[in-house]
């Protein structure tokens, strides 16, 4: 999967727990989740959750604490797929 | 010098009516709730009747950001967020705006029986017993946190006043009104949303069918399960819902015009302490008739004035003793007993919620002047028509002009709580 396909997919994911202020047009790969998406840290656990599901993969705490913005999330789901892969 | 506490906005979801116009015209009709639940009877259980409020998850997009919305599970929850805002907006107020502080002097009290034993948390479990927490997501403590209702209401109102919770069982609803009262009384919040809810659910319905108290001979016929006061009452039909209702300090509320719908003149609450013919589960009269005594002491009329009583009457065999309670209490009887009605014969036993919802419904009656009926009476329980006469209880709709409406909950631990409201008049007085 390149990384294209994966930030479609992602989009998709996160598009729920985004409020409507908050335009899906303006997400670039340097958005933060918390501070420009508004994201409260609960959320991203869910969305890690919705991420493990789709990908197949398992993100564990640290990798967590890492994901602040859209760039760090694609990263660590690329890491993790080519990791369980193996 | 205490300050005087009037209601200016409603909100309901009920049983048999969702929004407060809808719930006046279900009341009036004498519409029941109550339908039968094929997976109670898939669940073996010996009640298998329900009352389930029927709102429009349409409605729930307009007031809850979309991002909290997603995983929102807990049907109670949901519940209150329509009835509380349903019931600020009423009232003529706005939610506060996401990029202002609080407001300070408004609050809430939002009380339910159990939070947590909405169908939702199953789900959440598994994961906890199969070893596996971190697959039941974040979302389980705000949902399941007691005070959950009241934290996702005020998530849409932004209020800065006392946020929390009561719980006391099958009053909970009354007490919560009472201790908004209170709070606004004793000059500490000009504000208050007071209300409380109710989940539905296997797993709070299974635990009151085991205790052998609801209603069992019905399940072919659930519109007549719920028989409050009647010769052949045979247990509870149990509800689920939500009510709310905005009290305000009477200056703030004449300062921006707002619509009265009445005052409320006492509140008392106690407990007879599991003590004279009290437990954990029966209530003691002397504690009962104490604690509507003490309700209009507060109030300063005397009972001769009350118009209404809104009963707790949960269609068990409680319902005789409690018009006994109320004939002491208030000194009348016969002839001379006040009107009485028992809003669960058509929305069930709403538990947590119930003493809320019917206040709603209290207030409506004072508001417009009508005395809702009480159905599925054929006939009225030999003990009540030792105490009081037969047409002290209206079968149909009576259009009549109420001044003083009294209204108490009782709940399992023995508790008890009262409320008076008196109509508002212009003159204020």
């Amino acid at each position: 999967m390149d990384d294209k396909e994966i930030y479609a997919k992602l989009k998709v994911i996160i598009e729920p727990y985004l409020d409507d202020e908050v335009d899906m047009e303006s997400l670039t790969l340097d958005s933060h989740l918390i501070n420009e998406l508004n994201i409260n840290s609960a959320h991203v656990i869910d969305i890690v959750l919705d991420i493990e599901n789709e990908f197949d993969i398992e993100i564990d705490d640290d990798s967590i604490m890492k994901m602040e913005t859209i760039q760090n999330v694609l990263n660590i789901i690329k890491e993790k797929s080519t990791e369980q892969l193996s | 010098m205490e300050k005087r506490v009037v209601i200016t906005g409603l909100g309901v979801v009920a049983p048999n009516a969702v929004e407060v116009s809808q719930f006046e015209s279900a009341l009036r009709d004498g519409l029941s709730g109550i339908e039968k639940s094929a997976m109670l009877e898939e669940l073996n259980f010996g009640c298998q009747i329900v009352g389930i409020p029927k709102y429009n998850p349409d409605d729930l997009k307009k007031i809850v950001p979309k991002s909290l919305l997603i995983k929102l599970e807990n049907e109670a929850i949901k519940y209150s967020c329509l009835a509380g805002t349903e019931a600020w907006k009423d009232a003529g107020l706005k939610f506060t705006s996401r990029d202002s502080e609080p407001d300070w002097d408004s609050g809430i009290v939002f009380g339910v029986g159990t939070l947590a034993m909405d169908g939702f948390i199953s789900g959440k479990l598994k994961y906890v017993d199969s070893g596996n927490t971190r697959k039941g997501g974040p979302r389980v403590v705000e949902q399941s946190m007691n005070s959950g209702a009241a934290t996702y209401i005020n998530e849409i109102l932004g209020l800065g006043n006392v946020v929390t919770s009561n719980s006391s069982a099958c009053a909970t609803g009354t007490e919560a009104i009472i201790q908004g009262y209170e709070r606004i009384k004793s000059g500490k919040a000009s504000k208050m949303l007071c209300g409380s809810c109710e989940s539905q659910g296997k797993y709070i319905w299974g635990a009151f069918d085991g205790m052998r108290i609801l209603c069992n001979d019905s399940n072919d016929n659930p519109t007549n399960g719920s028989r409050p006061m009647s010769a052949n009452a045979r247990g509870f039909v149990p509800g689920a819902g939500a009510g709310a209702l905005v009290l305000e300090e009477l200056e703030s509320a004449l300062s921006r015009n707002a619509k009265i719908y009445g005052e409320i003149v006492g509140g008392d609450v106690n407990s007879g302490g599991q003590r004279n013919g009290g437990s954990i589960t029966a209530g003691s009269s002397i504690a009962t008739i104490r604690c509507i005594k003490a309700t209009l002491e507060q109030s300063g009329i005397d009972a001769s004035e009350i118009d209404l009583i809104s009963g707790h009457l949960t269609a068990t065999i409680a319902d005789a003793k409690e018009i006994e309670n109320w004939a002491i209490a208030l000194d009348r009887k016969g002839d001379d007993f006040p009107y009485i009605n028992a809003p669960k014969s058509m929305i069930g036993h709403c538990i947590g919620a119930s003493g809320s919802i019917e206040m709603v419904g209290v207030v409506l009656q004072l508001y417009k002047g009508f005395i809702h009926p009480t159905i599925n009476i054929e006939e009225l329980h030999p003990d009540i028509l030792k105490v009081i006469n037969e047409n002290k209880v209206p079968r149909k709709v009576i259009e009549h002009k109420l001044n003083y409406v009294i209204k108490a909950s009782f709940g399992f631990g023995d508790v008890n709580s009262c409320i008076i409201l008196k109509k508002w008049n212009e003159n204020g007085r």
